[in-house]
This record gives C-alpha cells, structure tokens and sequence, in this order.
C-alpha cells in the first residue's frame, strides 16, 4: 500500500510535468525535496535528543509506575477474559503508560511481553483472541501526551506557538480512543454470537 | 473553548519537566547522567528518519511542482468542503495508519508550505500528533505471536483512526479557526 501510494506520487507527477510542457521542474524538485528532508531531520536533532533525556529521566524515577497504578483498575476493567493477577495485566498496563508519555522504547518490548502473555491464554493460537484485539484498539487509538516530534517540526519552520496542538491532540486522541473502545466491545458481541 | 485548550497545552511541557525532575529528585536519581545517556539516542534516532523523508518529500515535491496536486485539490474540494475537510491534508489521512515516517514527510511539506500557525498546519501537526501506525502496529504484535486471522481488529483500528481524523478537524477548527 505505501509502495503504491509512493509510485503514484512519483509517476503521476513527472506524467503531469511533462504534459503541462514543464518536465525540467521534476529535477529540480527532488533536489529540493531530498534537501529539505536532510534538513528537517538534522533539524529534529535538538528537541528528539532532549526530549529523549527528559523521558530517560521519567523511566528512571518510576514516572511510567505511577501512571500504571492509576490505569490498572480500568485495565482490568476493559479485559474481562483475563485473570487480574495475570502477568498480561501488567504489561499491558505498562504498555499504555509508555503510550501516553510518547516513550517508544518502552511501549514496544512491553507490548511484545502483553501479546506473548494473552497468547498463553488462546485456545486456538492462529487467531486473535477478543483480549488481544481490546488490547491492539487501545494501544493504536491511545492517547498521547506530548507528540515531541511535530511540536520539533513546527518549531523548525518558525511556529510562534509550537506546543499549541497539544491540547487539539489529547482531545482529538480521547474521541479516538472513546469510539475504539465502544466499537470494540460492540464487535466483540457480535462475534461471540456467530 | 480555544483560549482553554491552547492556555492548558501552554501548561504541558513545562509541567511534565517539573514532575519529572522532582520525581527524579526525590528517588535520589543521577538526573544530570540520566538526562545525558537518554539524550545521545537523539542523534541516532533523528538521523534515522532521513531515509523517510527523502522518499516522502521529493515524492511530494514533484507531485506539488508538477501542478498534479493543484489538481487533486480541485477534483476534491467540491467533495470534501461541506464536512470542512480541507483536501490538502488527505494524504496525510491516507499514510498515517501505513507508515509513521512517510506521513511525517507529508506534515512537514504541509508545515513548511502553508506555516506552522495557520489553519492547515495546525490540523496537520494534531493529525501527526494522535493516531499510530495501525496498520504497522497490528502487523508486528500479531506477527511476533504468529496469530494469522486478526478477526475485527483492524476494523476497529480504522474506525479509531477515522474518528479522531474528524475530530482533529472539528476541534482544531474550532480551536485554531
């Protein structure tokens, strides 16, 4: 799909250019493109490496604990199938804190750890159980807090205000993660029915 | 509502910062070393978007050059306007479930192009901000347990992801407009 998406960018613009009668515009533009890119990433430096060290410091003092005894109870909520004393309670739980503080790093290995764990729990291992699908809504539909990446970006192209989508991303999150839920436990009825 | 949604993300960052050191404080955490260590990945990690970007941007710059996207915005326009849906940010709707990187290239052309601050980017830097790389997402965590049927997952996936593609636009409407 990304390989298609991509072919279709390329080809209809040089097909484009070339009927406009204007084909020499296409090396340039990917010149300017290429550099652009260089630059944008050379730029994202700054703010990736020290939002990085701000979130090495949250793991260390435990921020992503803190945040995972208050998302517990929901957790457990939100996955009747699964034991509460569970190991996969737990790192899911661990997985969506990390979620919420951006922190990739920690999110992935966690969420590699929840599936392992739910898959303990799956009678028939080739299909996804109701718990993993819960879990793979939330985790794809999941709040962030802080998106360090674009506020760089903005800030790069001379935003007067780069941080003000923060408050437009949770609300916009929150809707997502609602709808992601609520259809959720609506599929989740319907398929037990079949 | 927008002077409360823009003066509580004024809040965030600074917020956040303070949390975090205090907590690193009082756990007795080495925060000057920890900051340093957690910080030498940005190099690493901001580098490593280059390849992304490159693909994306000339992709999108040839396109924007050729005329092809005065184009697709024009065809589109008359479709998307009544839901106030501006048809600059479409293929941006499109990527971000497929790949982080490619849409990140998009939002940055949309940025560079039209300004940080204005209508358009503002909508296109919430819409890089929420949602994830469904797609990406549901293929490494069912891959790693070898689960082949997905059932309805990625269905809800992509309600997610429309919702709060709709919602990006009502609220940074509402909120930036």
């Amino acid at each position: 799909m990304v390989n298609f998406f991509w072919l279709l960018l390329m080809l209809s613009g040089i097909v484009v250019a070339a009927v406009h009668g204007k084909v020499e515009t296409v090396t340039r533009a990917v010149l300017e493109g290429a550099k652009l890119a260089v630059e944008t990433s050379f730029g994202l430096i700054a703010v990736v490496s020290f939002w990085l060290g701000v979130m090495r410091v949250a793991e260390a003092a435990g921020l992503v604990r803190a945040l995972a005894r208050l998302v517990r109870p929901l957790v457990q909520l939100l996955f009747p199938g699964v034991p509460g004393d569970h190991p996969a309670v737990g790192a899911i739980v661990l997985n969506l804190s990390a979620n919420v503080l951006g922190l990739g790093n920690a999110a992935t290995p966690a969420g590699l750890v929840a599936m392992r764990e739910l898959q303990k729990l799956n009678p028939r291992p080739e299909e996804a159980t109701p718990a993993m699908c819960t879990f793979l809504a939330l985790n794809t539909a999941c709040i962030t807090l802080v998106p360090a990446t674009v506020i760089g970006i903005r800030a790069l192209y001379g935003s007067r205000e780069p941080a003000a989508i923060i408050g437009s991303t949770v609300l916009a999150t929150a809707c997502g993660m609602t709808v992601a839920i609520l259809a959720d436990s609506l599929f989740r009825q319907l398929y037990r029915r079949k | 509502m927008g002077g409360l949604i823009t003066g509580v993300a004024d809040w965030v960052i600074p917020g956040l910062l303070f949390v975090v050191l205090v907590l690193g404080f009082c756990r007795r955490i080495p925060v000057y070393e920890t900051f340093v260590t957690g910080a030498q990945e940005g190099f690493e990690v901001a580098i490593k978007t280059i390849p992304y970007l490159v693909a994306m941007l000339v992709a999108i710059s040839v396109f924007r050059a050729s005329g092809a996207m005065d184009g697709v915005v024009y065809f589109l326009k008359p479709l998307l306007e009544p839901f106030g849906i501006p048809p600059e940010v479409l293929p941006h709707a499109v990527m971000r479930p497929l790949s982080g990187g490619a849409a990140l290239g998009i939002a940055t052309d949309i940025i560079r192009t039209h300004g940080p601050d204005s209508l358009l980017g503002c909508l296109v830097s919430t819409m890089q901000g929420t949602s994830d790389t469904t797609f990406y997402i549901l293929s490494v965590y069912f891959g790693a347990i070898g689960v082949k049927h997905y059932r309805y997952a990625p269905v809800t996936g992509l309600l997610a992801d429309v919702t709060t593609f709709l919602a990006s636009v009502i609220i940074v409407g509402r909120t930036f407009g």
